[in-house]
């Protein structure tokens, strides 16, 4: 019983959600409480599933699961001619460091948003599009075919939209989803159109035999670049950062959590395109697109910064914040790229960057998501998000200034939390491929450090506001999510090593792999 | 020669779409043109999908009782299904955002809808 | 030597948890420098704030809303912000052009490259 739920961990990871989404409004039917308990345990399974599953592949390897098959593994039916024909789940190391990502993200949220929106009305269509903005995150990371990953991109773009602008306000938040729904819309449609291409050419969706086949001619490299400008896209890369600001800020406070676990499956997609996809260590102008994400990276993360200083709206500032963080990602990566066709460089501090820009992901994932759950706190008891009304809620919001406070030392990479670690591993690597992009990388950490001094100050410090008499501590659900992402931010930052050692180093192993991956699939090498 | 610009039609046809659909997301400053011009986009995608799937001569893909070997490729087909499919969802999403901002707004002109800036 | 729990970055290392306890060592000998001080000046006068002898001014309206911090910082970075900022026109149609614009950009370089 126990081995054949194991067998069947990718799939349950994507139907759990799933089937949750649709069982939502029933149980809504039910009462308050059904649909909470509902929204519980589907969010408690789903994260269990992902957490089994990931530790599954950091124990044993890469797990495959070929939808419709006689055996998960029958990745190559017997009269298919040597080629799989069904949609295969492939989760490698990398993949499971994003399910764990998505896993614990959601799980914090599910519980925030029980008390969140526990006030609004139309929680049936709420929640029901969290749970198919989870299936579509959860899927894009483990899937191993190209148009699948087409699929659940357009299942969490369409979710994500709807979700943004489900609480209207004004029509300020509808703004944000339709800016969101346009650029989802146009960048997914020209992943298509670069898969139409792929297929046309050898005749495959599965990402393996792709890789496999890949011929490097024009048209390749065509689809190439409709396939990962649109990601870098969705990840909020500059200069297509400009959605990002807009959507963050409007959606729900949760949401916005969720849509950063949701812009990092896209980076999660943009590497596995790079690196698996097209890294053939000889045929592939590693240099190019090294420096495409390396000069993304670096713009990302000074423009970010700098237009996140000035800003009054506590989200959008985090938003910016968001897009500049997302820089440090590309650039460690970026590293790891552009010089992959050197051997030496790659082991001396390639894979040193890559390793911190992964893990960069991960713990932003975690302290970003804190931060916007404590300003969505902050939103719930004051109704504001406005940075010059508030002030002096620390005597009033205890536990929502203690987390704010992990969070914005962590997204500042001071000691001893999470953010330091990775971006330690950042620094000390970029700074022997180019000084120049080590540094403004540091600089860019000060003044992250800055604006959530400014942040902190408005929000927390100072007397006790008359206006804000009333304010008292959000409920117990919000602060136990907040709690899970503030665990694993003082965890992380505490024992990195642990973390780099389990998790990251098989991740960037499994990303300069592309052997590996192919032979999961075809076998051999 | 006629029947190679023939086969070459459909992949015209997608470059035409695809011109026009760009014209409209760019320079139409009605936010309803302007999703015409992605519903335009989408129609183009999926013509493309298809008409790699074309073979000359080709039936159509139903194995029982079949008249020859040469058949049109079925996968594009499904997959065209499925872009359907989320078109029409993207198209029913975003015409609702429209009608949204129009009644809040009171505006569909693109350059009026930016609220958040900056 | 190779002590447990530490993150090797290549070029170094860190440990958090000896940064941990480097810290509470400080922390402590902080603590026993204070607790040798003075005891009877812990009250009175000398819990005020000392602002160059002036009076301490009342705590209303003491606090400097978010937009007056850092005016000096985005005061001297004006140019620079005077050429970003107008970028985030909040146009969906710029939005889309700036897409399209990198695409057009990557698929010219990817192909001439």
């Amino acid at each position: 019983m126990m081995d054949s739920l194991a067998l069947h961990l990718p799939a349950l990871l994507v139907a759990i959600p799933l089937f949750t989404a649709f069982l939502i409004p029933l149980a809504g039917r039910a009462g308050d409480t059904a649909r909470s308990a509902l929204v519980l345990l589907g969010a408690a399974l789903t994260s269990l599933a992902g957490l089994a599953l990931a530790a599954r592949v950091f124990a044993r390897g890469t797990v495959l699961y070929v939808f419709g098959a006689a055996a998960p593994h029958a990745a190559i039916p017997m009269d298919s001619g040597g080629i799989p024909i069904r949609i295969i789940f492939q989760v490698d190391a990398l993949g499971a460091l994003m399910v764990v990502i998505a896993s614990l993200s959601s799980l914090a949220i599910a519980l925030y948003s029980l008390a969140a929106e526990s006030r609004q009305s139309g929680k049936d269509g709420f929640y029901s599009m969290l749970f198919l903005l989870v299936t579509g995150v959860l899927g894009m990371v483990s899937t191993g075919d190209l148009f699948n990953f087409f699929v659940f991109l357009e299942i969490s773009s369409l979710a994500g939209a709807a979700l943004v602008a489900y609480r209207i306000d004004k029509g300020e938040a509808v703004e944000g989803g339709l800016k969101y729904a346009l650029l989802s819309t146009v960048g997914a449609l020209s992943v298509l159109m670069a898969i139409g291409i792929l297929f046309a050419q050898y005749n495959a969706l599965n990402i393996a035999t792709v890789a496999s086949r890949l011929r490097f001619g024009s048209l390749d490299m065509i689809a190439l670049v409709l396939l990962a400008v649109p990601l870098a896209m969705k990840c909020g890369a500059v200069p297509m950062h400009f959605w990002t600001p807009d959507t963050y800020t409007t959606a729900p406070s949760s949401i916005t959590a969720l849509l950063v676990v949701s812009s990092q499956a896209s980076l999660y997609g943009l590497f596995r395109i790079l690196f698996t996809l097209y890294g053939d260590l000889l045929r592939f102008n590693w240099a190019v697109f090294g420096w495409f994400l390396v000069i993304l990276g670096a713009l990302s993360a000074f423009v970010g910064v700098t237009m996140a200083i000035p800003q009054k709206d506590v989200k959008r500032l985090m938003a910016y914040h968001a897009v500049s963080q997302t820089g440090y990602m590309l650039l460690g990566v970026g590293v790891g790229l552009a010089v992959f066709a050197d051997a030496g460089a790659l082991a001396a501090y390639g894979k040193t960057a890559m390793a911190g820009g992964l893990f960069h992901i991960i713990n932003h994932a975690m302290y970003k998501g804190l931060l916007f759950l404590t300003a969505g706190a902050v939103f719930y008891r004051t109704g504001t998000r406005n940075l010059n009304r508030l002030g002096g809620l620390g005597h009033a919001m205890p536990w929502t200034m203690v987390f704010f406070m992990i969070g914005a030392l962590a997204i500042a990479g001071i000691p001893p939390f999470n953010g330091f670690a990775s971006k330690l591993l950042i620094y000390e690597s970029v700074f022997r491929f180019s000084p120049f992009l080590a540094i403004l990388a540091m600089v860019v950490s000060i003044l992250t450090l800055a604006s959530f001094v400014k942040v902190f100050h408005s929000m927390f410090m100072g007397p006790p506001r008359a206006e804000f008499a009333g304010v008292r501590e959000v409920p117990a659900p919000m602060i136990a999510g907040m709690a899970i992402l503030a665990a694993f931010v003082i965890l992380a930052g505490l024992v990195p090593q642990v973390f780099v050692d389990r998790m990251i180093a098989p991740a960037v192993n499994a990303l300069v792999d592309r052997a590996g991956y192919i032979a999961a699939i075809l076998g051999g090498h | 020669m006629i029947t190679r610009l023939l086969l070459a039609m459909p992949f015209l046809t997608v470059a035409v779409l695809l011109l026009l659909a760009l014209g409209a997301l760019l320079f139409k400053r009605n936010l309803i043109k302007m999703l015409m011009g992605l519903s335009l986009m989408e129609s183009a995608v999926n013509l493309f999908l298809v008409a790699i799937g074309y073979r000359q001569d080709g039936v159509a893909p139903i194995f029982t009782n079949v008249p020859q070997t040469l058949m049109v490729l079925p996968t594009v087909q499904a997959l065209t299904l499925t872009a359907i499919v989320i078109g029409v969802a993207t198209s029913a999403m975003m015409l609702s955002f429209a009608m949204v901002i129009y009644k809040k707004y009171g505006t569909v002109d693109v350059r009026n809808i930016r609220k958040l800036n900056g | 030597m190779d002590i447990p729990w530490t993150l090797q970055t290549g070029a170094g290392a860190w440990n958090p948890l000896l940064w941990l306890v480097g810290f509470a060592v400080a922390f402590g000998v902080a603590w026993l420098v204070r607790s040798r001080g003075r005891p009877d000046n812990r009250s009175g006068d000398a819990l005020k704030p000392f602002i160059s002898g002036n009076e301490e001014p009342e705590n209303a309206g003491g606090h400097i809303p978010a937009s007056n911090l850092y005016w000096g910082f985005t005061e001297a970075m004006k140019t620079y912000y005077s050429r970003l900022v107008p970028f985030h026109t909040g146009i969906p149609s710029d939005y889309v052009a700036w897409l399209l614009g990198v695409m057009a950009l990557m698929l010219v370089i990817a192909l001439t490259v």
